[in-house]
């Protein structure tokens, strides 16, 4: 069914100082259509989204809403035009209540209240505070909210990463029904399986280009992984020296059942010494909750994390650290002294382990440090602060200071994230040589063609599970991008 | 409903402390009465309209550093249009004058995006600077009728006129507000910026307007501090910290998004009464501010410590 086309974006471009997110995106949806929105990490899904729903400008291209074209200045006015978006994150304010925030975007009460029941939320008042709600009811609200201004066109944006299943059945329904009676929807998701579920057609976004329109058949999945690979650029760096480091037969950690609320609900693995292990997952699988549980933020809800084959119960990242797991996380701003010198930074965990004044070690300290700098190729003209340092230079430092200090167990957040191709082939060999020395190193990335460069294994975790454990030199890009969207064989999964 | 009862405990906490310290004042002064509370009342107005303003901003999730400043140039501008003109025109101009240097405050934090503390402190000496190029010692006079009008109880007998007067005030500025889009938006602002932006809140200009809404409640704590005196006082008055610690302790969030009016301008009344009964009891004045310090910082952790066990359960 091909009505009227309500949304027609065309030959969107936006750069951000000297990184072009998106040079020629579109996308086009007509009358009772639901089309998906895809892409690889990195891809440009997220710009785009906030373009077309008005929170950002374009640099050029045209959004025609209707065969008009809107001036899409600011949410508000996207909302007035009929396009009604529902971000990933809640965009309901915590301190007002219920009925103040239908009254901030003018929402009418009655057909808010119908669908809230229509989608499955019983018992709710218009004076309950919004800031006092769980998540997942929040996301509903977010979508009643939307329908109930009756628009052209629903932008969904992972609505259903943060929901239970049986709330995502509803949404699914509820989709379905609008879109037969005229509504068009634009589906953003990293699930095949709703998106083969509900979604009309596919269009596949990879470095900031629209570069396919699928339409949804049995077998899609295959294409449109193809399409968002497409030529990589060759990072080449297959040179990169792996000889395993002493690897025992018992691991250094053993990750058992863990669930962390509300993302993690079953994550198993062991992490040997001497290993990278990699971590495969699209955003938002619950690898931040992992990470953090590990790192001693918060205790899983269930499950067990052993270090060296000991129970280890950390109330406090004072305790993992005393265990020797030590966390790199993807905000650098949060590992870093900014203002102080990088000596310092590296320096730091020495100074903290220091427990008496008494034969302070400070010569052999010192050319450790400078051994780690020399080591670090870094740009000794901004050495004074390293807030003056370029990012991927602030990055080396924080992993840096892990070569010269040693280190058990290394947690790495993604950390490549926003770093220029050169300074990442400095860092693989970096994290290796941890690894050499007889480190164990959990290292998630979102870009996937780091996976066999710098791991010798590596976890995929889709929906908060474990779903495969891959042997990283074999795997190529393909391979762990279907993994990364939950598309394994059950009986490939060891 | 249990964000209501929250919102409430916090006032109402607040009134049951306010009644506590009203009878120990009168069991420590048999003879505190209702001149006793005009006097309070009167002497506590500057402080209610430099609470009420800072309040707001702090609610959009900012502060403003330059209250007493500003305050500081409408009692100047007052004295001395008030020599020239009739009484009503003359405040008229003052409030215009409050809401024009608000307006530029939160213009300026919007246009320029440096921090709120930072635009608003530069603004403190430059606005300290402008009451002095128009009043460089105090001097001027003010309308007979308004320096009569806020002292004594004749407008509603019974209660001090101060109290009528701020109360209309306030009510008439910030009743309309609140339960307009605007008023939402305040709270949306500072409560959380990004969903406000999301949800259509034109963040820039919630904020401009909330910086005006104080500058105009600062025209309101300057014509106060002119009427009170009689005269204009370039140099500003102790009121910047004062309202920060009234909002604090008026269980207003600094960060924004929580809290109201009515809570921080019972906190005025509350932190004025604790120092009379301290004058009264004759205590050192350097361990009167130690106690206040002490009072605030008790408050504000038994209270988060009670809201905090009531959203548990």
């Amino acid at each position: 069914m091909s009505g009227t086309q309500l949304l027609d974006a065309t030959g969107i471009a936006k750069s951000f100082g000297a990184v072009r997110a998106l040079t020629e995106a579109s996308l086009h949806v007509s009358e009772g259509e639901i089309v998906a929105l895809m892409g690889a990490n990195g891809a440009g899904k997220s710009t785009f989204v906030k373009i077309i729903t008005g929170a950002l400008r374009p640099d050029s291209g045209t959004v025609l809403i209707r065969g008009r074209e809107a001036r899409v200045g600011s949410p508000a006015q996207a909302r007035r035009s009929g396009l009604v978006p529902v971000y990933q994150e809640p965009s309901l304010i915590p301190d007002l209540d219920v009925a103040d925030n239908l009254r901030l975007t003018d929402t009418p009460v009655e057909p808010f209240r119908r669908w809230v029941e229509e989608l499955g939320i019983r018992r709710l008042a218009l004076s309950d505070m919004i800031g006092d709600l769980p998540l997942a009811t929040l996301r509903i609200l977010d979508l009643a909210r939307a329908l109930a201004s009756a628009p052209d066109v629903l932008l969904l944006d992972e609505m259903t990463a943060a929901l239970p299943t049986d709330l995502v059945e509803r949404v699914l329904k509820v989709m379905r029904q609008k879109a037969d009676e005229g509504m068009g929807v634009i589906y953003v998701s990293h699930r095949f399986g709703e998106i083969s579920e509900l979604c009309d057609r596919a269009t596949v976004l990879r470095d900031g280009m629209s570069v396919g329109d699928l339409k949804i058949e049995p077998g899609v999945e295959d294409r449109a992984v193809e399409l968002m690979l497409g030529q990589k650029l060759d990072l080449a760096a297959r040179d990169i020296h792996k000889t395993r480091g002493t690897t025992g037969d018992r691991p250094r950690m053993r990750v058992k059942g863990v669930a962390i609320a509300p993302k993690v609900s079953d994550i198993s693995f062991d992490l040997f010494p001497g290993e990278v292990l990699g971590v495969v997952a699209l955003e938002g699988q619950g690898q931040d909750e992992l990470f953090e549980c590990m790192a001693g933020f918060m205790p899983p809800r269930a499950g067990s994390i052993e270090v060296n084959g000991v129970a280890a119960d950390f109330r406090h990242p004072a305790d993992a650290i005393a265990a020797g797991v030590k966390f790199v996380p993807g905000d650098r701003a949060d590992a870093l002294l900014a203002q102080r010198s990088v000596r310092e930074n590296i320096a730091l965990p020495f100074s903290a382990r220091i427990r008496a004044w008494g034969g302070l070690k400070l010569r052999h300290e010192r050319a450790r440090v400078a051994h780690a700098i020399a080591r670090l190729q870094i740009d000794t003209r901004a050495q004074g602060e390293v807030q003056r340092l370029s990012g991927g230079n602030q990055q080396k430092v924080t992993i840096g200071r892990w070569l010269a200090t040693g280190v058990d167990t290394l947690l790495l957040f993604d950390p490549t994230r926003g770093i220029d191709v050169r300074t990442k082939r400095q860092i693989y060999p970096l994290v290796r040589e941890l690894a050499e020395q007889g480190a164990s190193v959990l290292f998630y990335t979102s870009e996937l063609e780091e996976i066999p460069l710098a791991c010798d294994r590596a976890v995929v975790i889709f929906n908060g599970r474990v779903v495969d454990i891959i042997d990283a030199e074999v795997a190529d890009e393909q391979t762990l991008l279907r993994a990364a969207y939950g598309l394994v064989a059950q009986e490939g999964a060891a | 409903m249990s964000g209501i009862i929250r919102k409430n405990a916090w006032v109402a906490g607040l009134l049951a402390l306010l009644v506590v310290l009203l009878v120990a004042t009168r069991m420590i002064q048999p003879g505190f009465g209702v001149s006793g509370l005009e006097s309070i009342a009167r002497a506590a107005l500057p402080f209610v309209f430099a609470t009420t303003g800072m309040a707001v901003v702090v609610i959009v999730g900012g502060i403003d550093l330059s209250v007493a400043s500003m305050m500081a140039v409408c009692a100047v501008t007052a004295a001395v249009l008030m020599e020239r003109m009739a009484g009503v025109p003359a405040i008229l101009i003052v409030l215009a004058l409050g809401l024009a240097m608000g307006v530029i405050n939160g213009g300026l934090i919007v246009a320029t995006r440096v921090p709120d503390i930072v635009v608003t402190l530069a603004m403190l000496f430059v606005w300290e600077g402008v009451a002095l190029l128009i009043l460089e010692s105090p001097g001027g006079s003010t309308a007979d009728w308004l320096q009569k009008s806020i002292r004594g109880s004749f407008l509603i007998p019974g209660l001090p006129n101060a109290l009528v007067i701020a109360t209309v005030c306030i009510a008439v500025v910030w009743l309309p507000i609140r339960r307009a889009r605007l008023g939402i938006a305040i709270y949306a602002t500072g409560s959380d910026e990004r969903a406000a932006f999301r949800s259509g809140v034109a963040v820039g200009r919630t904020r401009i307007a909330a910086y005006g809404i104080c500058g105009l409640f600062s025209a309101f704590g300057g014509l106060s501090l002119a009427a009170l005196t009689g005269i204009g006082e370039p140099v500003p008055g102790p009121y910047l910290l004062a309202s920060v610690a009234a909002v604090v302790l008026g269980g207003v969030v600094l960060g924004g998004g929580r809290g109201g009016l009515l809570g921080p301008i019972i906190a005025v009344f509350i932190l004025r009464i604790v120092r009379t009964i301290l004058t009264l009891l004759a205590v050192d004045p350097n361990v009167t501010t130690i106690i206040e310090g002490t009072i605030m910082v008790g408050v504000v952790m038994l209270g988060t410590a009670a809201t905090m066990r009531g959203a548990r359960t």
